[in-house]
């Protein structure tokens, strides 16, 4: 047994609503740049619909991930080593910028300088490549809620696989959001692929990064992730791709995408797994089985012998204690509600979801019956094959068992829960209908319906240990203390606001008094005169910091 | 050998342009390993660069083995393993005049797509542009060798190499190259003018060429505090818990 920790997340794609904040908010942290348009580490597709890049699903197409050998081996799906090598000079499967699509900007300056004329003047579309007016035709979302599917979603490669016969009756009842990000995998294929060996997986964590330094933009890794996560920057001439905000992660923050999800559907925490048995695991020869086995590599964290072995392995207590709480964990393993994303691919993706209730719950309401009854909601995943044929095809390969026995627990837990709000006597026949205890349905709707923030993000900080705290006192102003007279430092940028004992916590329920910027009150240094003392630019004198417990924090 | 012109053309430039190749590539390997990619611009236009980049690459790869065995081993040693001069010039004339047949297409092709698909023309810097002139001067020249070579006027074997050889002995021969034909002289010379260009421009991907992929195990693992990243940290950068190389007492 080997045990290595994995950071992972677990989406909850019931609560996603589709506002694509967790996309904005990652691409100003992190690709907001020229060169870097068409990258989007966190994207949300509307599904059915195509994806982004469009069709990345197809691997016919794309030859992304790992394949079975007749022999039973792993191999890249692309080619073995020296055909990688040798087709190095063209790499076969990168999309184009054409399959993401080419970015643009307006022409927003002709808006006030046009000269006097009897119409408007407009802003016209520009391409970011070639400077010239172009015609918008394709985005990141630009089949958002089914727009234009009449035109695209048959080209779905999930919805070509449930069968064409079907697919009118089905656009009309079946819509649902799916966020992606780089799946930060246990047996990458971009790694595997990249010839310089510039993209790891890291030790501690399992985050898979890319040393910007080393990539040499061979490009293998783009055609080799089947998520299609790895992006060429046509600009600097290298690979980009989630990071998993490893900055925030190892100072116990939650991925920035996490953060600011307005459903609060994200997860985060840690897995420990047997690194020992991914290779046997990833060569399942069913490809129904990988979800199962996927599942067998990881370590229940409460196994005395797995915390031992965690600790000769050189994982730290807090991890294993932190593992012991992982959201991911509970969700994956306990209740068994989530499921990974194209486990046919091989990769043994870190990114699971929990799938949807909601279409089936539509469907029933849409009659008028009641949807929150077990026996209606129970019929209906019964009866609505089609979507459920769909959720298998995104995630267990199209084996449809394992994703009706979720939707029995979600509606179990729906109905059993709505009549303790009604103040009606619980039914245990509906939790163990579902193989559950009562308590263990109500452990799971805490966990999925109030989702605390505490509950929700499980994550140890990296052990800089004391060289890392030395290192921030050396690097900040040594008059930045609280109360001190410091200006404030870089606010993280050093992160040092690692030991601010707030950070963490949920915003929404922060206690009033915690110390660190006073409201309102901020210095440009830029714009003083040097006349007089701007307010808040001085600490207020001791007396009135005493009434005020903001003021004498630094600002 | 009197002449300064040659002495300038076939020792003293070719010393200076030498230095600038190796000092040039020590400098940019420390100080922009962000900078040493190829630049690929695949994701703009493939259906060109399909077949061009291809075509160029293992042609020149050909040229370059085919400069190894003309300008690296002496006429005696193949002479010796009983390679007679006629032999030799006729493989060498073939399989060169095929190699450079396939770079020179391959060139083409690239050049053609570079100049009219307007988004790689738009990420095409000036230095870009001067590499591309010198290196299609260079193929030209050096086909041109290849071509005029049939008539088996000139052994360049007993001329240009040994001048090459020469400058690596440190007992540099210039005369040599004085009495080669033009199109030889022109050739070494943009040639060696090429290699001072060579590391400021995406040349430098040559040198990262991923011949290790062969050999390293799938799936790489890194310590997070092992590397930070692949840069040395800067004299006063360290973290404070560095213990400094201890000094000779």
């Amino acid at each position: 047994m080997r045990v290595m920790a994995q950071m992972a997340m677990v989406m909850n794609l019931d609560k996603c609503i589709g506002c694509h904040t967790c996309s904005v908010t990652c691409k100003q942290v992190w690709t907001n740049r020229s060169g870097a348009e068409h990258i989007w580490f966190n994207n949300v597709e509307t599904r059915p619909g195509l994806g982004y890049p469009r069709t990345y699903e197809d691997q016919e197409k794309w030859k992304g991930g790992w394949t079975l050998t007749k022999r039973g081996r792993l191999k890249l799906k692309a080619g073995g080593r020296l055909k990688n090598l040798m087709t190095i000079f063209a790499a076969p499967n990168l999309p184009g910028i054409k399959d993401y699509y080419e970015p643009w900007t307006y022409d927003y300056e002709n808006l006030t300088t046009a000269p006097a004329q009897d119409h408007m003047p407009v802003a016209r579309p520009k391409s970011l490549l070639t400077g010239q007016d172009t015609t918008v035709t394709w985005s990141s979302n630009w089949d958002d809620d089914l727009a234009g599917s009449v035109e695209n979603t048959h080209h779905d490669p999930i919805l070509q696989k449930v069968g064409d016969k079907i697919k009118f009756e089905y656009e009309q009842t079946f819509m649902f959001y799916l966020p992606r990000i780089c799946e930060h995998c246990l047996n990458p294929s971009c790694v595997s692929s990249c010839p310089t060996g510039a993209i790891y997986k890291r030790e501690e964590d399992g985050i898979v990064l890319v040393d910007q330094d080393r990539c040499r933009g061979w490009r293998q890794c783009v055609g080799g992730c089947p998520y299609k996560k790895m992006y060429f920057n046509h600009k600097t001439g290298k690979v980009e791709k989630c990071t998993f905000c490893y900055p925030r992660i190892e100072i116990g923050q939650p991925t920035i995408c996490s953060e600011t999800c307005v459903g609060r559907l994200r997860y985060l925490g840690l897995m420990l797994y047997d690194a020992d048995r991914v290779l046997e695991a990833a060569s399942t020869p069913d490809e129904h089985g990988l979800y199962e086995a996927q599942r067998e590599v990881f370590l229940d964290p409460n196994d005395p012998e797995v915390m031992r072995e965690a600790l000769k392995a050189g994982i730290p207590e807090d991890w294993v204690e932190a593992a012991q709480r992982s959201p991911i964990y509970a969700l994956i393993n306990k209740y068994k509600v989530a499921l990974p994303l194209h486990p046919e691919y091989r990769t043994m993706p870190m990114v699971w979801y929990i799938p949807p209730l909601s279409p089936v719950v539509d469907a029933v309401s849409d009659t008028g019956e009641d949807a929150e009854k077990q026996d209606n909601l129970f019929a209906a995943i019964d009866k609505l094959r089609i979507p459920i044929e769909y959720l298998a095809g995104l995630f267990t390969a199209g084996d449809t068992k394992p994703v009706d026995l979720v939707l029995h627990k979600l509606a179990a837990m729906r109905s059993y829960m709505r009549d303790i709000n009604m103040g009606w006597e619980p039914q245990e026949s509906i939790a163990e209908s579902v193989g559950m205890t009562g308590q263990e349905v109500q452990d799971m709707y805490r966990l999925l319906a109030i989702a605390k923030y505490e509950e929700r993000y499980v994550i140890p900080s990296a052990h800089y240990e004391d060289a890392h705290k030395l290192e921030n006192i050396a690097t900040e102003c040594s008059l930045d203390v609280d109360g001190g007279p410091g200006m404030g430092g870089m606010g993280g940028m050093d992160g040092s606001f690692a030991q601010d004992p707030d950070m963490g916590k949920d915003p929404g329920l922060g206690s009033p008094d915690v110390p660190g910027r006073p409201e309102g009150v901020r210095i440009n240094l830029l714009n003083w005169d040097g006349q007089g003392t701007p307010e808040g630019l001085f600490p207020e004198s001791s007396s009135d910091s005493a009434a005020s417990p903001q003021g004498g924090s630094s600002s | 050998m009197d002449d300064p012109l040659n002495v300038f053309l076939w020792l003293i430039f070719p010393y200076i342009c030498l230095t600038i190749f190796i000092l040039g590539h020590i400098w940019r390997y420390r100080y922009d390993k962000f900078g040493w990619t190829s630049r690929s611009s695949q994701m703009y236009e493939s259906s060109i660069l399909r077949w061009a980049n291809p075509m160029f690459h293992f042609g020149i790869l050909a040229v370059f083995l085919g400069h190894v065995m003309g300008l690296g081993i002496p006429q005696a040693w193949t002479d010796a393993v009983g390679i007679s001069e006629g032999m030799y010039h006729f493989m060498a004339i073939s399989v060169g005049a095929i190699a450079g047949v396939f770079t020179i297409v391959g060139f083409i092709g690239l050049l053609y797509r570079r100049r009219f698909t307007k988004a790689v023309l738009g990420a095409t810097t000036k230095m870009d542009k001067t590499m591309y002139f010198t290196l299609g001067l260079v193929i030209v020249a050096g086909l041109a060798n290849t071509v005029s070579g049939v008539a088996g006027a000139y052994n360049y074997r007993e001329g240009v190499s040994i001048w090459f050889r020469s400058i690596f002995y440190f007992n540099p021969q210039p005369d040599l190259m004085v009495d080669a034909p033009f199109t030889f002289q022109f050739h070494a010379l943009i040639a060696i003018f090429l290699f001072a260009l060579w590391p400021f421009t995406r040349l430098v991907h040559v040198f990262t060429a991923p011949v290790g992929y062969i050999f390293r195990p799938y799936v790489l693992y890194r310590s997070r505090d092992a590397h930070a990243g692949s840069r040395d940290v800067r004299r006063g950068w360290e973290k404070v818990d560095t213990i400094p190389k201890r000094r000779p007492d």
